[in-house]
């Protein structure tokens, strides 16, 4: 059923009971052209444009839980592309332009709001790697700003930019591109569309095991039993190292828990996204009046889906300092999530030595904005059996070869 | 709030120590022949297990000394904590 105002109002007049559910639970077949492993957003992505721009019909995408369960659900939906270096940004930017049409395309409403990101500077330092930043990216055609702390005074009055402040505020970056989705939707609007196309979304079954066959992979073991396949590709997040180690692959990835707050609803009070790097906190107002806040990773490895007080304490203090204001706000729920961080933070997109066996991971905190170009570019490398010109630099071999990509610092820092 | 026995100094709040990692390796006995292969999987390359896992740490706002911990990195439950002996990193 395609939704639109039409199908609304039908609905409407049939009292609600004419919906159907957004995507089938078939049975797995026995074989698959392709089998994504991981049924989050990026995996969700893939399949979709697989089958959407490379025409693979007989796709399966394997999921151990439930659609959005995993980190699609556990972020805090902030997507931008101003990343320094051009290999990042373009990447980060084609799958921004992707965010600008997806509803549309995917005929689900993902929320996305284009709102503003702003990356807050509070030294002399920060202003010039903000201005490094913003040119860079202007020089990729992302669009950049430097603003100052006049203008963010009227921009966004509750933010503490009195020069008293511990950690006085002299300046940001804006993308004015930048924005929100609601995670929720794009999992269940790729997985809805992917259906559609074809795709069989298999939930609640868990691959235990990949089977090789003369350094090539045949298919895999799962709990709803042996599904084979001649491609196979993995977007499991946090649980890469696990995956990889079922190929004897080695990744140079370690997990560590992400945590995210939301606030008990307010009236609106920020209608942007702020970020700072030096204080290390993000914040954002959903549509239901939450403030959802999000930090940095927890210092050890970590499978466990939550996070250290250390932690929380860390990123209310951060808050606070930002927004002296919000002391009072009770916060309503927290929550970690998987994250497989890189020794550059950036993503590895990339064949395998196993033939037909490729991998999506290394996304670190950063993931969610990436979700549809992550999509777009794996699809791609499965279909082509090679990476696409925006994929090629963030291949496995990039960490014998040397030539890393360091985001660390130099995006903004904060995700 | 984990809590941590340094083996010198008893047990002390999480927030006193920083994690160094995954323990046991061992710098190369010839790095002049080694490949870029091997260099890579030296440098870059982690078993980041989801379960036990042997790692260092270090009392950083104690007494800085490094020493070993076996912990589960799905329940977050420390086995034991151990002194490092030259030519053993388990």
């Amino acid at each position: 059923m395609n939704y639109s105002a039409f199908s609304l109002l039908r609905n409407a007049l049939s009292h609600n009971r004419g919906w159907r559910e957004a995507w089938r639970s078939p049975e797995p077949k026995r074989k698959y052209d392709v089998i994504i492993v991981g049924g989050g957003g990026h995996g969700l992505a893939t399949a979709y444009y697989l089958a959407k721009e490379h025409g693979v019909r007989n796709i399966a995408v394997l999921e151990k839980g439930w659609i959005g369960g995993g980190n699609t659900g556990r972020n805090t939906t902030i997507v931008r592309s101003n990343y320094l270096w051009t290999e990042a940004s373009l990447l980060y930017e084609k799958s921004m332009q992707l965010w600008e049409g997806l509803s549309q395309d995917l005929n689900y409403n993902v929320m996305f709001s284009q709102r503003g990101v702003y990356n807050l500077g509070h030294t002399l330092q920060d202003m010039r790697d903000i201005e490094r930043r913003v040119n860079a990216n202007r020089l990729n055609g992302i669009d950049a700003e430097v603003v100052s702390a006049a203008e963010l005074r009227k921009s966004i009055p509750y933010l503490n930019t009195s020069p008293e402040a511990r950690y006085p505020i002299i300046g940001a970056s804006l993308q004015r591109r930048a924005g929100v989705a609601r995670h929720d939707a794009v999992a269940w609007g790729f997985a809805r569309a992917a259906d559609k196309l074809g795709v069989d979304i298999i939930e609640q079954c868990e691959v235990t095991g990949i089977n090789r066959a003369g350094g090539r992979a045949t298919g895999v073991e799962t709990t709803r039993g042996t599904i084979e396949a001649d491609k196979i590709g993995v977007v499991v997040a946090g649980n890469a190292s696990v995956l990889a180690s079922m190929a004897e692959l080695r990744l140079p990835v370690e997990s560590h828990p992400l945590q995210a707050f939301v606030s008990e609803p307010l009236k609106p009070v920020l209608d942007t996204v702020v970020m700072s790097n030096a204080v290390h906190g993000y914040i954002s107002q959903s549509d239901k009046g939450e403030l959802v806040i999000g930090a940095g990773i927890d210092a050890y490895t970590g499978y466990g889906q939550r996070g250290s007080f250390p932690t929380i304490e860390h990123a209310m203090q951060a808050i606070l300092e930002l927004f002296p204001v919000f002391s009072r706000v009770r916060m309503l729920r927290m929550w970690g999530g998987i994250v497989d961080v890189c020794p550059d933070a950036c993503p590895i997109i990339s064949k395998t030595p196993v033939d037909g066996l490729y991998f999506n991971c290394g996304w670190g905190t950063g993931g969610f904005k990436a979700t549809p170009g992550s999509g777009w570019v794996f699809a791609h490398t499965i279909a082509e059996d090679r990476p696409h010109e925006l994929n090629e630099a963030f291949d496995l071999k990039r960490f014998e070869t040397g030539a890393l990509i360091d985001e660390h610092g130099a995006a903004a820092v904060a995700h | 709030m984990l809590l941590i026995k340094c083996p010198w100094c008893g047990e002390r709040a999480e927030t006193e120590f920083s994690c160094g990692g995954e323990a046991g390796i061992t710098r190369p006995a010839n790095p002049d022949s080694l490949t870029d292969a091997e260099w890579a999987d030296y440098l870059f390359m982690r078993k980041n297990p989801r379960g036990a896992h042997a790692e260092l740490w270090n009392h950083s706002l104690g007494c800085r000394r490094w020493f070993g911990v076996e912990r589960d990195t799905v329940t977050y439950r420390i086995a034991k904590t151990c002194k490092l002996s030259p030519g053993k990193t388990d």
